[in-house]
């Protein structure tokens, strides 16, 4: 389905679906290579020790932000647009984390034309920490 | 006793600061590579045909394939961007040590295949205060992406760290 949700439908508070992956080099080793992000610290266990992360190697920033637009899009449907997207990188992705991006919805205004939706983001570890806290603004179309 | 360091602010920087680097211009932009990255951020789920189902993609508002905003049309370089070198030393010593705070990315037209974007960066301020990194200075450049049609595609604020 193109559109999954509808500004008329949206209320302050709701909450998007949860969106998990389970991160290990499979994930880390794509990411490199379609962005040409070959780091130590993301790569050999060596490294992400001699950087303080006593567990080695340690996922990409910019995959969890990755992460938290595909969570936006999913829950939204191909016909939406993602306007913008914040976070800062708070906490470490550790090698066999799950991680899981979660979402609340803060507010919603038609702005400039467009029915915006703003939420509050973030990509939580297993343990419940939470690693990549944000915002996002996203534009949704109308009933009809 | 040695004296704390008063500022991680360089000259470099203050020169620098508001002044666009020259552009860069990414190859064109092709369907295999939307593919691939899509196929990378969503493994090891398949990823929205809107990314890779021209068929599909011709359906939805958009009339054909777009890219995730993420998408990243200057990777693999033959010759790597250094606009930023200068403000961002690596190494061990105070001030050279650095993490990538985070960002902000506000979205435009799409990319779509074929696109070839052309990017621009800046420094565009910065701040420093005592933090438990001790002294730590948050910098915050600006780059800026538009297609061969002039249009905007991103808009991108990124907070590098440095301690």
């Amino acid at each position: 389905m193109a559109v999954n949700v509808y500004f008329e439908d949206i209320n302050v508070g709701d909450r998007i679906p949860a969106w998990s992956r389970k991160t290990d080099f499979m994930n880390w080793n794509r990411y490199a290579a379609v962005n040409d992000e070959f780091i130590y610290i993301h790569m050999d266990d060596e490294a992400g020790r001699a950087a303080a992360n006593p567990q080695g190697a340690f996922g990409m920033g910019n995959l969890r932000f990755a992460y938290i637009l595909n969570a936006l899009r999913d829950w939204l449907g191909d016909e939406t647009e993602i306007r913008e997207l914040f976070c800062e990188f708070r906490a470490i992705n550790q090698k066999n984390d799950v991680l899981t991006v979660i979402g609340t919805v803060t507010g919603k205004s038609v702005e400039e034309g467009e029915n915006r939706v703003y939420l509050d983001v973030d990509v939580v570890n297993q343990t419940g920490a939470k690693t990549c806290p944000g915002k996002a603004i996203v534009v949704l179309p109308r009933r009809g | 006793m040695a004296q704390a360091q008063q500022t991680l602010v360089s000259p470099a920087m203050i020169e620098s600061k508001g002044v666009w680097s020259r552009e860069h211009v990414s190859p064109p932009v092709s369907r295999s590579d939307i593919r691939k990255w899509a196929i990378a951020v969503y493994w090891p789920q398949t990823p929205p045909r809107l990314f890779w189902d021209e068929e599909y993609a011709r359906t939805t508002r958009w009339g054909g394939i777009i890219a995730p905003q993420d998408f990243n049309p200057f990777a693999w370089p033959i010759k790597a961007d250094t606009a930023l070198a200068p403000l961002i030393p690596s190494g061990s010593g105070k001030g050279k040590r650095g993490m990538n705070g985070g960002q902000t990315d506000t979205y435009f037209a799409p990319m779509r295949p074929g696109d070839v974007i052309s990017s621009r960066t800046r420094l565009r301020d910065w701040n420093e205060r005592e933090t438990r990194l001790g002294l730590t200075l948050f910098m915050y450049t600006e780059t800026e992406w538009w297609n061969q049609d002039h249009q905007l595609v991103k808009r991108h604020i990124q907070n590098f760290i440095r301690y």
